[in-house]
């Protein structure tokens, strides 16, 4: 039987990792993400984990301790935010290169300058491209939920590539919800243990972490790249499987009040909850709204994403980052994944909640009206920022 | 020991990679040619090589073979023309050549 408590989500993130019997922790404690190493820190002390707890110099020395980790069949996990995923960035694409399956939580931080502790997803946007599969929650449960899960798909055989689960910072990490904990078994049940065929083990030795010559890089990358996208499948499959045990179902792209509406908002993270109410609030007053929201960040959901908007007139994407010179980089993405498409909606970009800016459901309700004047003006291309002085 | 070659073959293909480019088979870094982006040539005079092995010693890639007669040879399969064996040499003994040189 679960049982129902109340958790600072930042726990909920360290008690699944408690429960998914973990074997190493390296960390770096940095803002917004402190009380997940902090909790870990307490719960291998207690000896309520029988895990290695290695305290670090830095979030690159983390993730080098996680490589070395997992290269011998250890279950691992690691946590960061904004600029210690900067300081780890050149070896988060060793992790997945090497194919380890490393589980990293990263509470989202915006990134310098000005120096910002708070939440916004620039430093997610800085690693769009280094081959992690990577999901986004919305409130605790999910914090917990997709946290096991992570440990799942990550090790499955057929995968065998890390996992990024992004939390927004404070607005999600600091916050105290209701979840539902399940029984041990329960977690067992779902995530047998980590067996690795390719560990490192000196009666058997082979190499990892060769250099790939200009004659075998290519081919490298190119199974990297194949075999990243086959992982969509088995992402599937395991949400269904995660769905049968613990009753609570995920999909790469999840609508909310959206059918047959015609403007469609889209949004990642923790402020798709006031998104919610904004939906609601303008539902009630007879406008035609719904809400899409991005689970899948990587590999990006392509078919599910038009699946989910076709049959509307407007989209309007809202972005917690600015990719300098470009716009909002999730908009872009989603522009590249309709461009071919016959019947598709028109989209419109808007930035907005940049370095802890809070995005109140008023400020929702003139994203999507600014979205649908910029949609029927033609003039698609425009970037424009919400919540702004001046 | 498998043949030496000198390039990935053609019907190796990126489906032939193992996961993580993982290489299962021990020691086949032998099988790649590290010679060949030579400029200097190490060459041994055997009147004034003594064997005394220091040579192989300091050669940082291994690539000073020990010959049945006794003496030390850079292998140039393998060598790079670093020059620390011409520098260790106590005798004199290896000289190091621009590569196309005689
Ligand atoms: S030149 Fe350098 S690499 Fe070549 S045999 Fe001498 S020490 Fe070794
Ligand atoms: S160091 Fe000189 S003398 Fe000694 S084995 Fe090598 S070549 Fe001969």
């Amino acid at each position: 039987m679960s049982k129902r408590v109340g958790l600072e989500a930042s726990y909920a993130v360290a008690e699944a990792v408690r429960m998914a019997d973990v074997d190493l922790i390296a960390a770096y404690p940095i803002t917004p993400q402190t009380h997940i190493p902090e909790r870990l820190a307490e719960i291998v002390a207690n000896g309520e984990l029988d895990a290695a707890y290695i305290p670090v110099e830095s979030e690159h020395s983390a993730m080098s301790a996680c490589l070395g980790s997992a290269a011998v069949g250890a279950r691992t996990f690691t946590t960061t935010a904004g600029q210690g995923l900067e300081l780890m960035h050149e070896v988060v694409y060793v992790a997945s290169s090497m194919r380890y399956p490393i589980v990293m939580a990263v509470c989202n931080r915006a990134l310098s300058a000005p120096l910002s502790v708070w939440g916004d997803h620039s430093d997610v946007m800085a690693v769009r491209d280094v081959g992690w599969i990577q999901v986004f929650c919305e409130n605790n449960q999910e914090a917990f939920d997709l946290m096991l899960w992570a440990f799942r798909v990550a090790e499955d055989p057929r995968v065998l590539f890390p996992v990024m689960v992004h939390l927004d910072g404070f607005t999600l990490s600091h916050v105290t919800e209701p979840l539902w904990l399940p029984e041990q078994e329960e977690v067992d049940k779902f995530l047998p243990a980590f067996k690795y065929q390719f560990a490192l083990d000196p009666d058997k030795p082979m190499t990892h972490g060769a250099f790939g010559i200009p004659d075998i890089y290519s081919e490298a990358k190119k199974a990297q790249e194949v075999a990243f996208l086959n992982s969509k499948e088995i992402i599937l499959q395991s949400w269904k499987e995660f769905a049968d045990v613990f009753g609570r179902s995920y999909a790469p792209v999840e609508s909310y009040k959206a059918d047959g509406a015609k403007t469609l908002l889209l949004t990642m993270g923790s402020f798709s909850e006031t998104a919610k109410i904004v939906i609601d609030e303008m539902q009630a007053k007879g406008e035609s709204v719904g809400l899409v929201r991005l689970r899948l960040w990587r590999p990006f959901p392509y078919e599910e994403l038009r699946q989910a908007v076709k049959s509307a007139e407007t989209l309007v994407v809202f972005d917690r980052a600015v990719s300098s010179g470009m716009g909002g980089p999730v908009c872009s993405e989603v522009k590249a994944a309709l461009f071919s498409e016959a019947v598709k909606p028109k989209v419109a970009g808007i930035v907005g909640g940049l370095g802890g800016r809070d995005m109140s459901v008023k400020d929702f309700e003139r994203v999507i009206n600014r979205g649908k004047e910029i949609a029927k003006s033609g003039s698609g291309e425009i970037i424009e920022t919400v919540g702004i002085r001046g | 020991m498998a043949e030496k070659k000198l390039k990935v073959p053609e019907d190796f293909t990126w489906r032939n990679m193992e996961v993580g480019n993982i290489i299962t088979e021990p020691g086949n870094a032998s099988l790649r040619k590290t010679g060949d982006w030579r400029s200097m040539r190490p060459v041994l005079d055997k009147e004034k090589c003594i064997k005394c092995g220091l040579c192989w010693l300091y050669c940082p890639d291994g690539a000073v073979k020990l010959l049945d007669d006794g003496y030390y040879e850079p292998d140039l399969f393998y060598c790079k023309g670093c020059g620390i064996c011409a520098r260790a040499c106590k005798k004199g003994a290896i000289t190091m050549i621009e590569e196309g040189e005689k």
